[in-house]
C-alpha cells in the first residue's frame, strides 16, 4: 500500500531523472506534470526551468485584498521585463502551489489574466522566467473567508 | 462533447484584447464525494491561441484555475478582421476548438 506522499516522491524522483537525461525539452509542448505537482513556489519555478526568484517591481500581480469565494479569485499578471520566456500564476497554500503557466510569445503581451482557486488565505505569486533561466517575483496577500479546494 | 467557448476579441491601439470564457468542470482532485472517495483530477491542461491560423500563445494549467475559467490575453499587431482561434485539451484527452473574429 502505498500513500499519497510516497506516490508523489516517486513521480517527482523520476521527474527529475527525467529532467538529467534531457528528456524533458523546456520549450517542447509537453505538460509540466513536475511543476504542477510541486508544493512549494522555489520546486515549481525550479521545475519550469527557472532560478530562485528574486523580487522585482518590474512584475506585477492583480487581484483582490479579499476574496469571499475562494473557488473565483481573479488575478492579472503581467510584466514590463524584456526577453520573457514565461509566466506563472502561483498560490503559496494551495495543495499544489502552481495554477497556470503562460507562454511569452513576441506575439502577445507578457499581460495574462485568469481565476484560480484558493484553498485558505495566502500569499499569491507572478513570477516571470526570462530566456536565460532568471525569475522575478511579485507578491500579494489575499485573504480568503471561504475556501474553494475542499469539500 | 463539451460546451462551446465564448470568445470576445477586440481591437484597441494596434492589438486585440481577447477573453474567452471556457465551459469545464476543472474538478481539483482535493475533494471527496460522500463515501469519502477522492474524485480524480480532471482539468484543461493545455491552451492554444492562434492567430489567422498561426499559434501566438500557449499555456498549461494545473487543476487550481476556476471551474468555467476565463482568460485574458492581448496579441500584438492583429486587427479588426482577423480570426483567432482558441484550444483546450484537458487531461482525459478531449480537446475543443472555439474560433472568433476580432471586431
Amino acid at each position: 500500500m502505498h500513500t499519497r506522499r510516497q506516490t508523489l516522491q516517486r513521480s517527482l524522483a523520476v521527474a527529475s531523472l527525467m529532467g538529467a537525461t534531457g528528456l524533458f525539452p523546456h520549450n517542447a509542448q509537453a505538460f509540466e506534470q513536475a511543476a504542477f505537482d510541486a508544493k512549494s513556489i522555489a520546486d515549481a519555478v525550479k521545475a519550469m526551468g527557472g532560478n530562485a526568484p528574486s523580487e522585482s517591481a518590474d512584475v506585477s500581480l492583480t487581484g483582490p485584498d479579499i476574496a469571499e469565494n475562494g473557488a473565483v479569485v481573479p488575478f492579472g499578471i503581467a510584466t514590463a521585463l524584456p526577453n520573457v520566456k514565461r509566466m506563472l500564476l502561483l498560490v503559496e497554500k494551495n495543495p499544489n502551489a502552481l495554477i497556470a503557466m503562460f507562454n511569452v510569445n513576441p506575439e502577445v503581451d507578457a499581460n495574462f489574466a485568469t481565476r484560480a482557486k484558493m484553498g485558505q488565505t495566502s500569499d499569491v505569486y507572478a513570477v516571470a522566467i526570462t530566456n536565460d533561466g532568471k525569475a522575478f517575483f511579485a507578491k500579494k496577500e489575499v485573504k480568503v473567508t471561504l475556501g474553494g479546494c475542499g469539500g | 462533447m463539451a460546451d462551446p467557448m465564448r470568445i470576445r476579441a477586440q481591437a484597441k491601439d494596434n492589438n486585440a484584447i481577447v477573453r474567452v470564457l471556457m465551459n469545464h468542470e476543472m474538478e481539483s482532485g482535493q475533494r471527496k464525494d460522500g463515501d469519502g472517495k477522492i474524485i480524480p483530477a480532471w482539468h484543461i491542461q493545455d491552451v492554444s491561441a492562434s492567430l489567422n491560423g498561426k499559434v501566438v500563445m500557449t499555456a498549461e494549467w494545473g487543476p487550481g484555475v476556476s471551474k468555467n475559467p476565463f482568460l485574458q490575453f492581448t496579441i500584438k499587431g492583429a486587427k479588426a478582421g482577423d480570426k483567432v482561434a482558441i484550444t483546450w485539451k484537458d487531461n482525459h484527452g478531449d480537446s475543443r476548438t472555439d474560433e472568433a473574429t476580432i471586431s
